[in-house]
């Protein structure tokens, strides 16, 4: 895989503060790369800094083996896409999505084969000759879209574009982006707070808190093997459990408060009597009612209340030590368990993560 | 590439230290003459009190302060008596012709004041028309209207406009769910108005009304025309200047600094006051018009309508005049009607016409140009020079109009830059005093403007200059154009500066209805009164057709 924006040992400050202290990426050409994190974490500093908007304090950003660090925006030959559009309003869509070619002095014929193209392909020709205020968000989102994509750029950019569109419109929008830039194959760097939205568009994501990459990888990689809790929590919804290790010649395994042991044979680093975080997700989690249940060979737990969702019924239990617990199962055709009901929790080993107690370091090989 | 970011940047750099100099040629220039002038005794040249001294110790001087304050409170208070139930009225209710109602209420604050004296005079000074009219037919004199009673008249049909401009923009941000809420807790009516609807609006109308204080504190036409013995400071300040006898630069330009540090502690108390006072609304459902009652209807229409109709009678009234005939000097009215004030003005005076337009075009497309420069620098590249410009901008807020007219003269009667008497000394002071209003919108304009809308435009490749051009530019232009029309309007009006900077050559049309109206009754002054009215409908409707809204800033 050829890597196409290489960055280097970025830092940025604004002022005093370090909003991204020491960050190193690569992207390959073709690659639909998402910063993921937290409101705040440094997301759209970082790709400010890539589109030649922020100052960069200290770092090298590359295209290619071209170093851009000076490099105008206007020279950078990014197409970007903004949170609020940025649409010009004074100016029709036509001229919106021709704009960025008539900067670069193309024969007029080509500007308007060149817009009409990429208007038919945001589906926006029919108002081409209107005024973007006149259209709804979604509109307005595939002329920006259109308008970025024209100049038929190196690298594209976008900061939270749909954040702006209601629920619906939001999962629309997603397909369409990932659609077209599956089609063109443009090197694409995506910023957002909804990890849903991540993992929906993305090829690889890159998990930010507090200005530094917790973890990069596929959508998968990152939901099933986070490397830290802090990533095991971002992603998707999970129970954090209390465990200690214990190491025999049976193999290793967990040991959880109320005598439930839990063989793990997949890790690594550990320690006997090491206390452990382990992240649990709510589908990991399986209900055994009846002759199974019973202390040592389970989690004894108590139904709080459940919730039914169609495909999914989801349960808030109490284990004994008072700790909530969220449990997602596959609606079934017979009652749902009622509040208030003794069960009993079983754990699916090998989907599991375990962390070091203060959650940086994961123990899974 | 290098060499192209390079001359971008020199361009705001050249732009910014450009403004700079202009601000301290034109502006920080002659204040400070002004305040050197008046700390330096005129025989002896050296630094002395004895002008302020003189001021603060004779009664003829010092009254004029207080009779300045009496003025410029009570026209305060009844400006915000009539405007603001007006503008609840307004917002509140269904009123036939609310566009023209609109129309005419602004219409009536878009003449020199000193006009509308003119007209009251004629009206009801002691030959005036309704005063006669009483006399022949019910044998009753009514009170003389000269002095503190007719300025208070003419300001305040001048100025309540004011108030009723800002507080039915408040009333626009009014939530409609608050008086629903309000009315659901018992409260409606009068009650209501002021235990909710008048808490609501009281910043605005604090700011209407301080604003209001500075103008009537400022105007001098007023007083010189209608006060008789009931003199203001302004009066002095131009009497002082250039009065017929005993003149006094210095002393004139003391008084100048007077009226500058206290103008510029009303313009603190008011900073602090709406700041203090200040929340932000915006509705999300504006109020909803309803249809009162046939009596209070009545009334309504009643109270609107009556209003405008008092404060245009004046106008009305010099139109009636502008088509009598008179006398072969113009000066008498006859009966009959004709058409020889206009043939005389059109024959003699079309060069004010000419000047009007002139002199006031170029000073508005230098506003323009330098508004946008300005506030883009303000807003949008922020450093130090740029915060001093900024500063410097805001300063002739609290200039009075004839300090302006004093310094530029003090200033430039020398032989490097010998600007007195010319057009372009006029338009310098049009532009210093109208600036810094255009700048304030420009900057709320821009402001509006998302920075990711340039940033759009550069990430396309155009350069910061196209974008300025191409996109920022037209971006602020609806509203810019907007607000250049009123500033035409507040240009072709103005009289405190240019009544000390005109010479014969430079003469505008309001300034030429001063000097003839000064002399006495006139069918010409009339007549240049009536043109200048039709170029204000006609600015004012072309105001209406650019307009998004209606939105008027002032
Ligand atoms: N122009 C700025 N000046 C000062 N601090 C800033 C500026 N822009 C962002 N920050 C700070 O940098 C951090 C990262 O911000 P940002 O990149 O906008 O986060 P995100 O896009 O992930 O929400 C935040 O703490 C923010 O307050
Ligand atoms: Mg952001």
């Amino acid at each position: 895989m050829e890597s196409w924006i290489k960055i280097r040992n970025a830092m940025k400050k604004y002022g005093d503060f370090v909003a991204i202290p020491d960050i190193s990426l690569d992207i390959a050409r073709g690659e639909f790369f998402t910063l993921l994190g937290p409101s705040g974490c440094g997301k759209t500093t970082l790709l400010r800094m890539i589109a030649g908007f922020n100052t960069i304090e200290g770092g090298e950003f590359y295209f290619g083996d071209r170093l851009i660090n000076d490099l105008d925006p206007a020279k950078r030959n990014i197409g970007m896409v903004f949170q609020n559009y940025a649409i010009f309003p004074h100016l029709s869509v036509r001229k919106n999505v021709a704009f960025g070619l008539t900067n670069r002095k193309f024969p007029q014929e080509t500007i308007q084969r060149q817009a009409t193209k990429f208007m038919k392909l945001m589906k926006i020709e029919e108002y081409a000759d209107r005024l973007p205020e006149k259209l709804s968000g979604g509109q307005q989102q595939r002329v920006a879209l259109a308008r970025a994509l024209a100049i038929e750029p190196e690298v594209l950019l976008m900061d939270e574009p749909l954040s702006n569109l209601d629920a619906k419109l939001r999962v629309e929008m997603r397909e369409v982006i990932k659609e077209i830039q599956n089609r063109l194959r443009i090197t694409t760097v995506y910023v957002t707070h909804d990890q849903e939205e991540a993992m929906a568009v993305s090829d690889r994501i890159a998990v930010m808190d507090r200005g530094t990459i917790q973890q990069i990888g596929s959508p998968k990689e990152l939901y099933q093997r986070p490397s830290n809790l802090f990533v095991a929590t971002f992603l998707g919804r999970t129970n954090i459990l209390d465990a200690t290790l214990y190491l025999s010649e049976d193999g290793n395994g967990l040991h959880f408060a109320g005598g439930y042991d839990l063989p793990m044979p997949n890790l690594k680093n550990v320690k006997n009597g090491q206390r452990v975080a382990v992240s649990v997700r709510p589908e990991e989690l399986v209900i055994k009612e009846g002759e199974d249940v019973g202390r040592g060979k389970c989690l004894m737990a108590k139904v709080v209340y459940s919730t039914f969702l169609g495909l999914n019924t989801h349960y808030i239990v109490e284990l004994e030590n008072e700790k909530r617990v969220e449990i997602i199962q596959e609606s079934q055709i017979y009652d749902i368990i009622e509040n208030g009901t003794v069960i009993g929790l079983t754990i699916k080993a090998e989907k599991i993560n375990v962390f070091t107690e203060d959650g940086l370091t994961s123990l899974v090989k | 590439m290098v060499r192209q970011r390079k001359w971008q940047h020199d361009f705001w750099f050249v732009a910014s230290f450009a403004i700079l100099g202009l601000y301290l040629l034109f502006m920080v220039y002659p204040l400070s003459t002004v305040v050197r002038q008046s700390v330096v005794d005129e025989t002896t040249g050296r630094f002395s009190l004895r002008y302020m001294r003189q001021f603060f110790s004779q009664p003829y001087y010092y009254r004029t302060l207080l009779n300045s304050f009496k003025v410029a409170i009570t026209t305060g208070f009844a400006a915000v008596i009539v405007g603001t139930p007006l503008a609840y009225l307004y917002t509140m209710y269904e009123v036939r012709g609310r566009k023209t109602l609109q129309l005419l209420i602004i219409l009536s604050s878009m003449s020199a004041p000193f006009i509308g004296a003119y007209a009251w005079i004629l009206l009801l000074g002691r030959a005036g028309a309704i005063t006669k009219f009483i006399q022949t037919t019910f044998g009753y004199t009514i009170p003389n209207i000269y002095g503190f009673s007719g300025i208070l008249l003419v300001l305040t049909t001048k100025l309540f406009p004011l108030v009723f401009l800002y507080v039915s923009g408040a009333l626009k941000n009014v939530d409609n769910s608050l008086l629903e809420a309000s009315a659901n807790m018992g409260c409606t009516g009068v009650k209501r108005f002021f235990t909710v609807v008048l808490p609501l609006c009281m910043p605005s109308i604090l700011a209407a009304s301080l604003m209001v204080f500075m103008r009537a504190l400022a105007d001098f036409g007023t007083p010189l025309m209608i006060g008789e013995g009931y003199m203001t400071f302004p009066v002095i300040i131009y009497n002082q200047y250039i009065g017929e006898v005993g003149t006094n630069q210095n002393f004139a330009s003391a008084i100048s600094v007077i009226a500058i540090i206290i103008t510029l502690c009303f313009f603190l108390v008011q900073r602090y006051l709406s700041n203090r006072h200040s929340f932000s609304m915006s509705a999300m459902h504006s109020l909803e018009r309803k249809k009162a009652s046939a009596v209070g209807n009545f009334f309504i229409h009643l109270y609107a309508y009556g209003v405008v109709a008092i404060s245009l009678l004046p106008q009305v009234y010099l139109i009636f005049l502008s088509f009598r005939k008179t006398s072969t000097a113009g000066i008498v009215f006859l009966e009959g009607y004709s058409l020889k004030s206009y043939q005389q003005v059109f024959s003699n005076m079309g060069g004010s016409i000419w000047n009007t337009i002139r002199i006031c075009g170029i000073a508005l497309f230098i506003i323009i140009v330098l508004a946008i420069l300005i506030s883009y620098l303000v807003v949008r590249r922020r450093n130090i020079t740029n915060a001093i410009i900024d500063s410097l901008s805001m300063i002739p807020y609290i200039i009075p109009g004839a300090v302006v007219g004093i310094s530029l003269i003090t200033s430039f009667n020398n032989p490097y830059l010998p600007l007195v008497g010319t057009a372009t000394i006029m338009i310098v002071s049009m532009v210093i005093r109208r600036i810094p209003y255009t700048i304030r919108s420009s900057v709320a304009i821009l402001s509006q403007i998302p920075l990711s809308i340039d940033e759009a435009a550069e990430s396309l490749g155009a350069g910061k200059i196209k974008t300025l051009v191409q996109i920022t530019v037209p971006m602020m232009l609806n509203g810019i154009f907007a607000g250049a029309i009123m500033s035409w309007v507040t240009l072709i009006t103005e009289l405190s500066s240019s009544i000390l900077l005109y010479s014969f050559r430079t003469q505008t049309l309001n300034v030429a209805i001063y000097t003839m109206v000064a002399k006495g009754a006139d069918g010409r002054a009339c007549a240049l009164s009536t043109i200048l009215m039709l170029f204000t409908v006609a600015s004012l409707l072309l105001f209406n057709k650019f307009s998004k809204d209606g939105e008027i800033m002032l």
